[in-house]
């Protein structure tokens, strides 16, 4: 046993050719969470100097571990990242009550007394009390970022600016807050003078400018600063006046007619701002103030104007006329083909682009088609990102854009109206998605849409070797569609699917593929009750969870339960089993 | 094109309370707030579509009525000024719904959609008593964060400045001043 324990010793010092300090300082250098835990699994001392130097985690699926679990293995971390609800969420699929409270996380950190400086939040539930105790609880906490978050109020933001002396960055981003127009702002006490990004964009109630406009005078180092639709233009030219530092911009609301007076001093306040990089905004916007910010457009690399609901195709092509470094640009489609020809032959660095519906309800305004997407291909040769709502669209369109951008990473299509096919030739939209998937040796994420058959799921399962994420609706034939991406794609991780005719047979086809991915969702699919008890049972490292809104307890009372079918299936891996704080109307089984 | 309501076999429009008349299914089509189960029905389009075709004509876009379709975030579909969305609560209910405020052009259509959302009655609407007959009154937060009860002011000032709505207990609710 001795010979056998050296022989041990031996082999871990070959390992490590140099002292633990060394190696740990080598590992300061790798950074990113998938090659951090990829060398924690090297050997067991790497694991241990790993773990004790990693000071960011990343946590994808907030119930896939608990705060314990964490705080054993990495004590020393700094920053944390949780994600709570699925994607899904996004488009209320998921009751508000569902979960990802991000409570018990604080109160286990407060407890530990880990020296946490940055928390960031997505899809998460967050009270006024987790704000107040997390505002008390770390002295060296610099930054907050929440992402789709709901359930706090201002109130919560009030803590936050009062308690935390080391703010850098407060970021708040499409949340849903109540806002309770109190003097959160003034909360911030003079001798806060550290911050470097403020966005408050999504709140909607009053803002005290006052105490905005001193905060900004007293903050030398705000980079990043994103308006809600309260602050008004003169209150805007008299920020940026203060900020001429200003990276990023959220503009808030404009105006219908401003005085010349005031449009000259935004004029002025603008120019000066020569580190302007990024815009966003423009909530209620006058369309002629867009021209004040002609003069520095060519500095921008990124322009978010999808808010601004009243700025005409005309106007954007104007502004984005002078946008040549452009490298992301999100837009409401009102810019119609005629602007995405413009954005094509303008915009040669760019790298995304979102083009979201503005006309939600249908009424027949063709306004981007499968031209617009088309000129975008051929025009802008670094694109990697899209994401496209659009009326219509033709396999040869897709096919052309597959051979034009071969580089996308993210390619998330959107026809607006479920199982419309080929305008064209009124065929599935198979070929044209297939040949995306084809091209794009490198596509991460995909979002399908439109008439489809099994047949693109089996060119998905044949090609889309490096695909993570996977969003299908109204798509697909029998359970072989949904069986060959399972089958086919090694790295998928999240796959979400709605409405769709994809039952049992698929679902438990391979039980253990799940525990290579994050999460599955099925909604109004063709899995029934039977069929995800019987998954249950297979899989225990499974949290299987039925979210049955209708009815709390339907589900016992029926008399027919097995072949009932399940209405939202949400199925993810977890090392800790069934959650405690479900609602009743999620059953866990 | 439509789609069918066939939840686990049952048909469940034949005990669907309705908001209008029997008979009047187009009518409904428009203020069905939302449909929360739709199967895809590829199987249609292939093979019949002379059937599709006049299905088409006779029914309004029933996709503006799908749950979580298109795939965009509330808070966009809240900057289109065709629509208005807010959250409605009802003390004792587990749950907050959405409502898109801009569906209803009155009160009655207004409260109808709540009773048949919330499976409740609200009592009878008097301007000096509020609301008599049922344990629930409906209120709604105003743009100055005052709670009002609905139906003291006119609709279009109403649909306006509402910011959200909550159907209170009786018990919880302010005497009628």
């Amino acid at each position: 046993a001795l010979a056998a324990r050296e022989k041990k010793k031996e082999e871990e010092e070959e390992m490590n050719y140099f002292p633990d300090e060394v190696i740990e300082h080598v590992f300061d250098f790798v950074t990113s969470h998938k090659d951090r835990n990829a060398i924690s699994l090297v050997c067991k001392s790497w694991f241990k100097i790993e773990r004790y130097s990693r000071q960011r985690v990343f946590i994808g699926n907030c119930y896939a571990v608990n705060p314990v679990r964490l705080l054993r293995r990495f004590p020393c971390l700094k920053s944390l990242t949780l994600k709570g609800k699925p994607h899904f969420a996004d488009f209320n699929l998921v009751p508000h009550e569902w979960g990802g409270f991000v409570q018990p996380w604080i109160e286990a950190l407060a407890r530990s007394r880990v020296g946490l400086e940055e928390l960031r939040l997505k899809r998460m539930v967050v009270t006024d009390e987790s704000l107040e105790l997390l505002s008390r609880s770390f002295s060296s906490f610099k930054s907050l970022v929440l992402v789709s978050c709901e359930g706090f109020t201002t109130d919560g933001l009030a803590s936050i600016a009062a308690n935390c002396r080391h703010l850098r960055d407060l970021d708040l981003q499409e949340n849903e807050i109540d806002d309770h127009r109190g003097q959160w702002l003034s909360c911030f006490p003079d001798t806060c003078t550290t911050l470097v990004t403020l966005n408050f964009a999504c709140l909607e109630g009053e803002t005290n400018l006052v105490a905005l406009e001193r905060l900004v005078a007293r903050s030398p180092n705000l980079k990043s600063l994103k308006l809600n639709r309260a602050v008004p233009l003169d209150a805007l030219a008299r920020l940026m006046a203060c900020a001429p530092q200003i990276v990023d911009l959220g503009v808030g609301s404009y105006e219908n007619d401003p005085d010349s007076e005031s449009y000259l001093k935004l004029e002025a306040a603008i120019k000066k701002c020569t580190s302007l990089r990024s815009l966003s905004g423009f909530l209620e916007a006058a369309p002629h103030c867009l021209s004040a910010f002609h003069p520095i457009c060519h500095n921008l690399t990124s322009l978010n104007l999808s808010y601004a609901a009243e700025i005409n195709g005309s106007h954007l092509i104007k502004l984005i006329q002078h946008c040549k470094k452009l490298q992301r640009l999100w837009i409401l489609d009102s810019i119609g083909d005629k602007g995405l020809v413009v954005v094509a032959s303008t915009c040669k660095e760019l790298q995304e682009l979102r083009v979201f519906p503005s006309d939600l309800l249908g009424v027949g305004n063709t306004a981007v088609t499968e031209e617009g997407l088309v000129a975008i291909s051929a025009g802008c040769p670094k694109l990697h990102s899209i994401l496209y709502f659009c009326q219509q669209m033709t396999n040869a369109a897709l096919i052309t854009v597959a051979k034009n951008c071969p580089n996308f990473v993210r390619f998330r299509l959107c026809i607006l109206e479920p199982n419309k096919p080929d305008h064209l030739t009124s065929q599935p939209l198979d070929e044209g998605f297939g040949a995306i998937v084809q091209a794009c040796k490198n596509l991460r994420r995909l979002s399908l849409s439109g008439l489809l058959t099994d047949q693109i799921f089996l060119y998905i399962g044949m090609f889309a070797t490096e695909l993570e994420m996977l969003s299908i609706a109204f798509a697909g034939d029998t359970d072989k569609g949904m069986l060959y991406v399972l089958n086919g794609c090694k790295k998928m991780r999240k796959l979400e699917i709605r409405d769709s005719p994809f039952g049992d047979t698929a679902l438990l086809a391979d039980v253990n593929k799940y525990e290579t991915m994050r999460s599955l969702w099925m909604s109004s699919c063709e899995v029934t009750l039977g069929g995800c008890k019987r998954l249950a049972q297979k899989a225990p490292w499974l949290n299987v969870e039925i979210i049955d809104e209708n009815d709390n307890n339907r589900m016992e009372q029926n008399g027919h339960e097995e072949s009932q079918k399940v209405d939202k299936l949400y199925l993810y891996r977890t090392v800790v089993g069934t959650r405690t704080d479900a609602p009743p109307f999620v059953s866990i089984l | 094109m439509a789609y069918e309501e066939i939840i686990n076999g049952l048909n469940l429009k034949d005990t669907e309370l309705r908001l209008g008349l029997p008979g009047t299914e187009e009518e409904e089509q428009q203020q069905l707030q939302e449909v929360s189960c739709v199967r895809s029905n590829k199987r249609q389009f292939h093979e019949t579509t002379d059937e599709h075709n006049l299905k088409e004509e006779s029914s309004p876009p029933a996709k503006t009525q799908i749950v979580g379709w298109p795939p965009v975030r509330s808070n966009r579909k809240n900057n289109n000024k065709n629509v208005s969305y807010m959250k409605v609560s009802m003390d004792g209910a587990p749950y907050l719904r959405k409502i898109d405020l801009k569906m209803y052009k009155n009160y009655s259509e207004l409260l109808k959609a709540l009773e048949n959302m919330f499976k409740f009655t609200i009592g009878e609407y008097s301007e000096r008593e509020g609301y008599k007959g049922s344990g629930f009154v409906p209120t709604y937060e105003d743009k100055d964060g005052d709670w009002m009860l609905v139906g003291d002011v006119p609709w279009d000032m109403f649909s306006s400045s509402c910011q959200k709505l909550r159907i209170m207990k009786r018990s919880e609710a302010p005497p009628a001043s």
